[in-house]
Parts: C-alpha cells; structure tokens; sequence
C-alpha cells in the first residue's frame, strides 16, 4: 500500500466512532462570518493602530497622493524605487518628477538588482483598522511579492473605501482573490523581531520603513 | 571537532530526544541554573502581560475560542475528506503532493526533491513540523546544508543548541549569550557578525540581517511548514514576524513545505477566526507583522515548482483516541508555555521534544507512544493547576488529558510494583470513611509537633522519596481545623 492509502486508511480507523458523515451537520460552528467589528471611526482607528507599530502614516485627500507620494521619498532618502507595472500613471509621474530614480520590473529585475534599490511604492487590497494591517493581492498595482520585500523602503497608498474594521470583514473581502489563485501579503507594520528576550526591534529581513497614505 | 569540520551546518548537541532521561531527572540541574530561571522568568512575565493586555481588547474572545475549537473538531472529525479536498486543490493549483507516514518518510522525500534540484543548500522558515522530523539532520548527512533563517533558530542552530520554545526556540538566552553566540559562530557560516557588536537586540538583528541575507539572495531551494491549510482551495498559510519567511517563500524557484496532516482548514473564511486568535495568544500583538499565503504556483510571482509534503508521524495515534483527539486541535500558540508555572521553572529542553510545555506533555507522548522514559514521564511534568487551558485559544483540555495520560502509562507499567497504586490505596482507605481521615490528621498533626520549627519537609525517605525529590512539602498543622473547631466553638454552643 503507498503511502498516501495507508494514511487515509488509519485516518479513517481512527475516526471509526463518527458515524454522521456530514461534516457540518456533525459539528456545528456557531459563529456568524464576515461580521463588521462596530468602531466610532474606522479611518482614525486605522491611522491610530498602523501608527503603534511605528509606521509613518500621511492622510491626503486623493489629488494630493502624488505629492505626498514624492515628499516622503524625499524625507526617507529614496535615490532609486522600483514601480509595479500597473502603478497610477500621476503617482509615477510624480515619482519621476521628484528626481528619485524609476526602475521597471519588466523584463523581471533579478534579486541583486532589487537589493540594490531603495524603494518601492504600491497601491494595496484591503486595510484592517483594528490591527493596522495592509494586505497586499499582488494586483498590477502592488507587483509581485519580491518587489514589496526585497527594498528597504516600501510607500504604500490605501483608500479609504478598501479600509475595514477587522480580520473578519477583511477575509470575506479577499476570499475571491484567494480562490483566483493569488497570493496574499498581510503586513503590519515594519519587519519586527521579539526573539531576544522578548524585546521588539523593529528591522530584520522585511522593509525596515513603512510609509503608508491612507487616500481620502 | 574533526567530525564538526565536515559539516555544512553547526552540529546539534550530541544524543536523542528519545533517550533523553525521564523530565523530573531534567528537571533537576535546569532548576540549578539561575541564569535560566532568570531569562525565562523574564521572558515569560513579559509575554503573559503582552497577552492579557491584547485578549482583553476583544470583547468576543470566549465566542471566538469556541469557534477555534469547532472549527477544529469539525476538521478532525472529517479529516480523510478534507485531506483528499487538499490535494485535488493543491493538484489542480500546480503543486505535488507527497505523503510520508513517518519522519523517515518525510525526510527521504524531502531530500530526493533537494538532490532532484542539484543544490548542495535551503533556506528554511521556522517550522515545528521540520523540527518534530529532524529534517535538518536528515540534509546534512546528505551532503545539504539547512540554513534556519528565523532570529531565533538562527540562535539555536549557530549556538549547537536545541530549541526550548515554540515560538522563540531561544527564550533560554539572554542578549549577552546570543551576541557571544553571533561573534564565535557567524563567521565559520557565512558573513561575519561584527567585531565591536554590542549586546543590544537591534544591533544583534542586524547582524542576522546581514549574515542572511547572502543566504536568500543565493539560495534556490526554501523548505517551510504552514500553519493553515485550506482544503478548498489548497492554500497555504505562514505566520511570522521578521520576513525571512517571505524572503524564502517568494525568491527560491523551488518551494517544498512540511505540512501536519492535522493543519487543514476546511476554508478559507475560517481564517479570520484563527488569524484573531493566533497572534493575540501567540506574540501578544493584534497581528502579526507578517502574514503570507500561497496558492501552489503563480506564474511570474514567487516559486515556479512547488511541493507539499503531508505527514503523519503519529498524529493518526492522537486522533484513534477520543480523548487524546483535542490535541490537535493546536495551533502552536506558545500560550500555555508561557503561562504554566512548571515550564517557566524549568524550560523547554527537559521535555525531550521539540514540543515543550503543557501541549508537549500531552502531544509528545500520543506521538511518539508511551514506550520510552521520557515520554511516561511528561503528563507527570505539571501541577493541574489548570491555567493552560484558560489560555488556550481552541480550548484544548490539557489538564484533564494529563490526567488521562497519567492513567494510560499507569496501566501501561502494570506488573512491576510500584509506590503509586499503594499510595492510592491507602488514599482510597484514608478519604473513604470520616474516621479514618481524622486518624491521618492526629498523626500528621504529631510529626509536626515533633519538629516545631520546621516550615518544609525536603526530600523523605522511600515510599514518599520519588515524589519529594523534586518538590518541598508544606509542615502539617499541629492541629487540624476539625480538631480546633470542636475544642474552641462546639463546647460553647
């Protein structure tokens, strides 16, 4: 018997004293999905929990996203970022225009190509105001997932509309971008570490600075 | 040191888990080390407050840990449906799945992928499903190097130490050990750690910076676990702080994960329980900073040839047992580590397995069988207080399960005489009748008359030897509550 057989066979063994063969009818989960978690002010609770794991967080109205955009690369020391292909065509000029130098990744940059540049700036999938996470479907917009990891500076711009209040409104919203096969990135914060003692640096292997613009 | 200079990787310590001796043995010289009562101490005070102070942000949490343990039952109840449900996704999302009954198995498979690949190096994310298997060993006795790219498996594997910790392998070092670590090791692997580093954590993560990052621009091969595995659409799911996770996950062209059978989630909506559940209970952080989640390939992102290997390696033992069955339902949180008072005593290295702490006590022995010292003695290695399963965010009854196990080795010794079932005995004699219980008071109360200034009775003498030896026994009161009752209240009445 192969392996695969003999495993499912001592599973099924095992389980010799469940007898409803309805999985949901058997044990039923009583939990209501997809529910909002009520806040006074979703966007505020965004900025305020994005800010407690010492990311810099900028609130600009959508017409000043480009020049935002071009100021906190200049504040961060940005000489050379790397675009997504599907990047806002204004944001880009900007970036341009600021001076920072603008790398494609067509044809693909090879991984000592991206640990040379300093920056990346993305749009994003989804905000959760109660965790101060981003996630990242890695659309035209955001790249693939080495061009958000590899620099060490990742600007990335949220709107409004794409902030919800938990894990739960953020699951149900992202669900149908994990059954088209893409991969997801959750990032909170800047790469952090506790594992001396138990203390948090922020900084190992991820972007070490974490710009977000929340775009209203 | 000849051997060691064949190696790719730095040696492990010498010996086996399994022929380590029985946990109150280990117990004795790690209680004996102040400096590691002092980390972990530290450690663990620091950590249970972070936990409290983000579990008492979400109002639904008792709601929360329900559903984490439906959710879980369901699974396991169902579990050869929705393996086959994980494959076919997998399949048809571009993956291969292997099957490994055994850590063997699993190795075996493992290594033949590696060689397949002609690379002579991985790169790994912190895994406990690789830890369990020895994989690590497995690739360097076939000429493999396996680089652990977490901070602390760094720590661990540069230091020629085992892990003590599920979610910080480390927690036994403090800062100046890991900076003497980092100075003496770094530079035989890789790039070196520099001369005037300090001793402060950020200096000591820039270094592992540094030293990896050579590592994950090279490497073509990344071997990783997962956390959750969802049946529906055969996604995997890693859990992490540092981004060494996402460097392995997404720059090496080959991609091979080790996976428990027991991590499966039906689907992807289940995720925003556990997601809620895992970060606030594990680090004691609303999220963690970062989560990955892959579906087999993604033409032009990330890994172009990946593998999932499922394996057994006892978990099918755990589920045979109804009663041993809630122990998979863990999702590897570290809460219970960190809150019991055995583990904060005594650390991780003398459960034997890389699974310490309560769940070790309870999982390591329904793996791995009762047949070995060690194994017998972990659903001993607790007091029942019973903090473990208040914290456990899928409700897992580790305390009722010691209990269980403790019964289980008990039959399992049948035949060879032993202290216990006649202590029981006479406990049973004793507690069974009123007169007999205040028989045993009068003569406690007169071997505390007999030596007045005494507080702690240390080790006694046999029968009482093998469970004095590790514990202090408060003085009996000279007189019992009944005893004064009668004299100072009743005759009054």
């Amino acid at each position: 018997m192969n392996a695969r057989e003999e495993i499912l066979g001592r599973v099924r063994t095992a389980l010799a004293d469940v007898t409803e063969l309805d999985p949901v009818a058997d044990v039923p989960v009583a939990w209501e999905y997809g529910r909002a978690t009520a806040m006074a002010d979703v966007l505020a609770r965004f900025v305020e929990t994005t800010e407690d794991y010492k990311a810099t967080v900028v609130r600009a109205p959508a017409g000043d996203v480009p020049a935002r955009i071009a100021e906190l690369l200049a504040g961060a020391g940005v000489a050379t970022a790397v675009l997504p292909s599907g990047l806002d065509d204004a944001w880009r000029a900007a970036i341009a225009a600021s001076g920072v130098s603008v790398l494609d990744d067509e044809p693909q940059l090879s991984r000592a190509e991206l640990d040379r540049i300093d920056a990346v700036v993305t749009a994003s999938a989804v905000g959760i105001a109660e965790t101060g996470t981003i996630v990242l479907d890695h659309a035209a917009d955001q790249g693939r997932r080495a061009l958000t990891l590899v620099p060490d500076t990742h600007l990335v711009v949220v709107r409004a509309d794409q902030v919800v209040s938990d894990v739960a409104e953020a699951v149900a919203r992202l669900a149908p971008a994990v059954t088209d096969g893409a991969p997801l990135t959750w990032i909170s914060g800047p790469s952090a570490t506790s594992d001396i003692e138990l203390s948090r640096v922020e900084g190992v292997h991820g972007p070490r600075t974490l710009l977000v613009i929340l775009s209203e | 040191m000849t051997a060691d200079a064949q190696r790719r990787t730095p040696a492990p310590p010498a010996g086996t888990y399994l022929g380590m001796p029985k946990f109150q043995k280990n117990a004795k010289p790690a209680l004996a080390n102040e400096q590691l009562r002092k980390n972990l101490r530290h450690a663990t005070g620091t950590i249970r407050a972070k936990r409290v102070a983000r579990v008492s942000e979400v109002p639904e949490w008792e709601e929360l840990r329900r559903a984490g343990e439906a959710i879980k039952n369901r699974t396991l109840r169902h579990l050869d449906t929705y393996l086959v449900q994980l494959e076919e996704s997998l399949v048809r999302a571009g993956a291969t799945v292997h099957w490994a009954r055994d850590a063997a198995e699993a190795n075996r498979i493992v290594v033949g992928l590696v060689q397949a690949k002609g690379v002579d190096e991985v790169v790994k994310v912190k895994s406990m499903a690789t830890q369990e298997i020895e994989l690590n060993e497995a690739l360097e006795e076939a000429g493999i190097a396996a680089w652990e790219t977490d901070l602390a498996e760094l720590i661990v594997q540069l230091g020629h130490d085992r892990p003590s910790h599920i979610l910080v392998p480390a927690i036994h070092r403090n800062r100046s050990e890991v900076r003497e670590i980092f100075l003496r090791e770094m530079k035989r692997y890789g790039t070196a750690a520099p001369e005037d580093i300090t001793d402060d954590p950020a200096e000591l993560a820039g270094a592992a910076r540094r030293h990896l990052r050579e590592k994950f621009l090279r490497a073509r091969v990344a071997v990783s676990g997962a956390n959750f595995a969802i049946a529906e659409t055969g996604t995997l799911v890693v859990v992490e702080s540092e981004g060494n996770g996402r460097m392995c996950l997404t720059l090496p062209e080959t991609l091979i994960s080790v996976v428990g059978i027991e991590k499966v989630l039906p689907t992807t909506a289940d995720l925003e329980v556990y997601l809620r559940l895992l970060p606030r209970s594990s680090t004691g952080e609303r999220m963690n900073p970062y989560t990955s989640m892959w579906t087999g390939v993604t033409p032009g992102d990330g890994p172009q040839e990946v593998h999932v290997v499922l394996v057994d390696n006892g978990r099918t033992n755990a589920l045979a047992d109804p009663l041993g069955r809630p122990a998979l339902r863990c999702i590897r949180c570290s809460a219970c580590l960190n809150i019991c008072p055995v583990y904060e005593r005594v650390g991780g290295h003398a459960y034997g397995s890389v699974y310490p702490g309560p769940i070790g006590a309870v999982l390591n022995p329904q793996l791995r069988g009762i047949s070995h010292e060690i194994d017998q003695s972990l659903p001993y290695a607790s007091t029942l207080c019973g903090a473990c399963f208040d914290v456990c965010p899928v409700r897992i009854p580790i305390p009722d399960m010691l209990v269980h196990l403790r019964k289980e080795v008990a039959d399992h010794k049948k035949g060879t005489p032993r202290v216990e079932p006649t202590a029981m005995a006479l406990a049973g004699w004793v507690l069974s009748d009123r007169r007999h219980f205040e028989l045993a008071q009068r003569a406690a109360g007169l071997a505390a008359r007999v030596l007045p200034h005494t507080t702690h009775l240390g080790p006694m003498p046999w029968p009482a030897s093998p469970w004095t030896r590790a514990r202090d026994l408060p003085m009996p009161p000279p007189e019992s509550f009944r005893s004064w009752w009668r004299k100072n209240r009743e005759e009054g009445r």
